[in-house]
């Protein structure tokens, strides 16, 4: 902490310029969403255009107040301690929603038969949740963190930083409320409409001159990893954003749209978006935080220098060729399959090659598994990458996908990775930040931590388990023939069969929704600057005497 | 002077433009020559734009998330064509903004459900799924049973042609009076809705509570002519390989 109070760390208080126009133009954006809301077609329109200038007028009231205060000095760490809550929180809301959809698929009772909690509406509330919010916000927060440290480095641009953290939960907010009002644009894991997806260019785009900017002013000469990673997954999300959806407003007192591409187009530039981003919102991003939480958890450099070279370029190269895997066997022709097939299985090697590198780090520190459960959540997370990677490319071989696809194998795979890799190397890094950006020598209990990661643990293979045997099942049946040469099963025969795997799972993601509980308690304690009773750690201070 | 990473490593702009470049390589070879190469949609006979109340249904088809369960893609596989009917043409699609293909079958595939059940089967099943599938997870949607809200049907069907989709200003001028001629099979906006879209299009009164057009009727009329439009008789799988 070497430069905290050097010049350019210091803050001056009062007005400045970009504060000012940054005033005028929520200033219009208010008139804006008047102007809009009081002329809008639909009742989502009217609602969400207030819903901006609600948001300027909290911008303005908010730039207002910070001219008074004194502005925090060195690294801006509050930003990160804001991160850390809203990760916990999303995470917490968004696991629920799945266990909510999960027990509706088991129990169709629980629709209700309204329209706002039908099963087709909460699952891009679910989706939306876990990815945008929870893992956006992890993201956030600790690439804020990350580059700031490798960088030595205050972040750029001021409070630049600020509206990019309240803009993405204020489009977490508008995503969120319109699919449960039925705005969609029914693209999967692209469901916002226009309006939702243009402001979340505009934060995207402050997102990156922030992190780009810090990258600048480093005082570093190298660039360390885990930011390549950070800016990979930032420039990429950002390209496939706006390849993904173009569209045409019906009007822009209108909250539809039409997107600009058709059928096959529409359905290839969908998967291009749509796998990838899985290889950079989800891979990536995450990625980066396992080269910089692993090392600092373990107090080792990465495993190797070379094969992280190795990894970036790789990954992002291949990655981007993998959405036909999504597409076997459709009316997208067959050249552009096998592309996507063979770039599919290409792509374990590097998958592989980072995993090693993320596990290797832990040479000489193996011990570290056994008695910090905040590594074991670490490492673990990266085995859960590892059987994933493994499994994504032998699902995208066409004649395994030819029985997989459309079934619950599928939602299988996507969980081993959303919840073993993205949930695990999340929470490590989110109990890791509990205690760094908030000055705390100790978590408020490890023990939690430890239930924490057994009962996730046990939640993801009961849920990945149960998905396997229902998907495969599924599949066989689908395609089964009686000794006639007729089909075996009716479609809804095969529904029935999937009852007792639908509860098995959704039992399974109850434990990871406990599991995250658990978290959220034992962060909310850490942050209190409370110690479980019992679990004080030692001051290292004090020198052990020996006995006479 | 030999290369080393130390260059790209140094410098942040250099870093962002190399990992632009790589990123785009994947998409532009394998999504550029969909739009250029004319064997990517089949040649066929039959397919026309939605009508003004179909294209209403299959909106609230999207808004309902129908899609997170059905998906509309019948493969070239024997128990898949069996099961469903002829395997999907990418021609099949070519006025689906947004595509509505699918990733997960909870339910059966939709892409040739036109024509398989009556209007009231359909109308049994959406009001509650379980009366005439028991073993059925699908939520109830007796919600749908709204009036459809199409004053604005024009500026849909307009913001459909600038996207590419043949609608003609006859058809967008006459949106709002088709959705109602579509609806009712004694109105006077008959002939003249058969005449803008053909004779191969549905006009019943499909959720059999008359006049009142609702979002049921929308999504019956959209649902019933899922697959219906190609004529497989004429179609020449040979001329279309790929």
């Amino acid at each position: 902490m070497g430069c905290d109070g050097s010049a350019d760390m210091a803050v001056k208080k009062g007005l400045s310029l970009p504060a000012l126009i940054t005033m005028i133009l929520f200033a219009v954006g208010t008139l804006g969403g008047v102007i809009v809301s009081a002329g809008a077609w639909d009742a989502v329109m009217e609602f969400h255009a207030l819903l901006f200038s609600a948001f300027f007028v909290g911008g303005i009231l908010w730039i207002g107040s910070n001219i008074m205060s004194e502005p925090e000095q060195g690294y801006m760490d509050k930003i990160v301690r804001y991160g850390v809550v809203a990760s916990t929180f999303w995470g917490v809301v968004g696991f629920l929603v799945g266990f909510l959809i999960a027990a509706q698929l088991a129990f169709p009772e629980l629709n209700f038969d309204t329209s706002f909690l039908n099963f087709g509406r909460m699952r891009p509330l679910h989706t939306s949740a876990v990815i945008f919010a929870f893992g956006g916000n992890v993201l956030l927060c600790t690439s804020f963190y990350v580059v700031q440290r490798t960088c030595h480095a205050r972040l750029w641009g001021g409070n630049l930083a600020w509206f990019v953290f309240w803009g993405y939960q204020f489009f977490i907010v508008l995503a969120a409320t319109g699919y449960l009002l039925g705005v969609t644009q029914g693209k999967e894991y692209a469901e916002p409409e226009w309006y939702v997806d243009l402001w979340l260019t505009i934060v995207w785009v402050a997102y990156l001159l922030v992190f780009l900017g810090t990258l600048i002013k480093r005082k570093e000469p190298h660039i360390y990893v885990a930011n390549w990673f950070y800016l990979g997954f930032i420039v990429t999300i950002a390209m496939l954003h706006l390849g993904n959806n173009m569209a045409v407003p019906v009007s822009i007192y209108s909250s539809q749209s039409i997107i600009l591409y058709s059928g096959v187009q529409d359905a290839l530039i969908q998967w291009w978006y749509g796998h990838n981003a899985v290889g950079f919102f989800l891979t990536a991003g995450f990625l980066a935080i396992m080269y910089y939480f692993i090392p600092k958890a373990v107090n080792r450099p990465v495993y190797s220098y070379r094969l992280s070279i190795i990894h970036f370029w790789a990954l992002i190269f291949l990655y981007i060729w993998a959405g036909p895997h999504h597409l076997h066997y459709t009316a997208l022709p067959d050249w552009s399959q096998t592309l996507g097939m063979v770039f599919s299985i290409m792509l374990w090697m590097p998958s592989w090659g980072g995993m090693i590198n993320g596990l290797m780090t832990l040479s000489g520190a193996w011990d570290k598994l056994r008695t910090d459960p905040i590594v074991r959540m670490l490492v673990v997370s990266v085995a859960f990458y590892g059987m994933s990677t493994f499994e994504g490319p032998v699902m995208s071989i066409k004649a395994v996908n030819s029985l997989s696809h459309y079934t619950d194998w599928t939602v299988g795979h996507v969980h081993s990775g959303a919840l073993g890799w993205v949930g695990f190397v999340s929470f490590g890094a989110i109990y890791c930040l509990a205690k760094w950006a908030f000055g705390r020598k100790q978590l408020y209990s490890n023990r939690l931590v430890e239930w924490h990661f057994w009962v996730s643990t046990i939640g993801i293979a009961i849920y990945v388990a149960s998905m396997w045997v229902a998907g495969i099942l599924q599949g066989l049946m689908w395609r089964a023939y009686d000794s006639l040469g007729f089909l075996q099963y009716s479609f809804a025969e095969t529904v029935e069969q999937m009852h007792i795997y639908y509860v098995i799972r959704a039992f399974g993601g109850l434990l990871f929704v406990i599991g995250s509980f658990i978290m959220a308690y034992n962060i909310y304690r850490t942050i209190k600057g409370d110690v479980r009773e019992g679990e004080e750690m030692p001051d290292e201070d004090v020198v052990p005497v020996a006995a006479e | 002077m030999a290369f080393s990473h130390k260059t790209i490593e140094k410098n942040s702009i250099l870093m962002l433009v190399l990992v632009l470049v790589v990123v785009s390589i994947g998409g532009l070879v394998e999504i550029v020559p969909l739009f250029f190469i004319k064997s990517t949609i089949e040649k066929v006979d039959g397919m026309r734009p939605y009508t003004p109340l179909e294209l209403a249904g299959r909106e609230i088809y999207i808004r309902e998330g129908c899609y997170n369960c059905h998906s509309q893609m019948v493969r070239p596989l024997r128990a898949e064509v069996e099961r469903y009917g002829h395997y999907s043409l990418a021609a099949e699609s070519m006025y689906d903004h947004p595509f509505q293909w699918g990733s997960k079958r909870t339910g059966p595939d939709l892409a040739r459900v036109g024509g398989k059940y009556s209007d009231e089967w359909h109308r049994l099943h959406l009001n509650k799924p379980t009366d005439v599938v028991p073993e059925s997870v699908m939520p109830g949607y007796p919600f749908l049973n709204e009036p459809l809200d199409y004053k604005h049907m024009d500026a849909f069907l307009r913001a459909n042609a600038i996207v590419g989709v043949p609608y003609t200003d006859d058809m967008i001028a006459n949106a709002v009076a088709d959705v109602e001629a579509q609806a009712d099979p004694e109105s006077e906006g008959y002939d003249a809705l058969l005449e803008r879209y053909g004779d191969n299009v549905n006009i019943r009164d499909f959720d059999g509570q008359g006049k009142q057009v609702t979002e049921m009727d929308a999504v019956i009329a959209y649902l019933q002519m899922l697959g219906t439009l190609v004529d497989f008789s004429t179609y020449d799988a040979k001329a279309n390989n790929r």
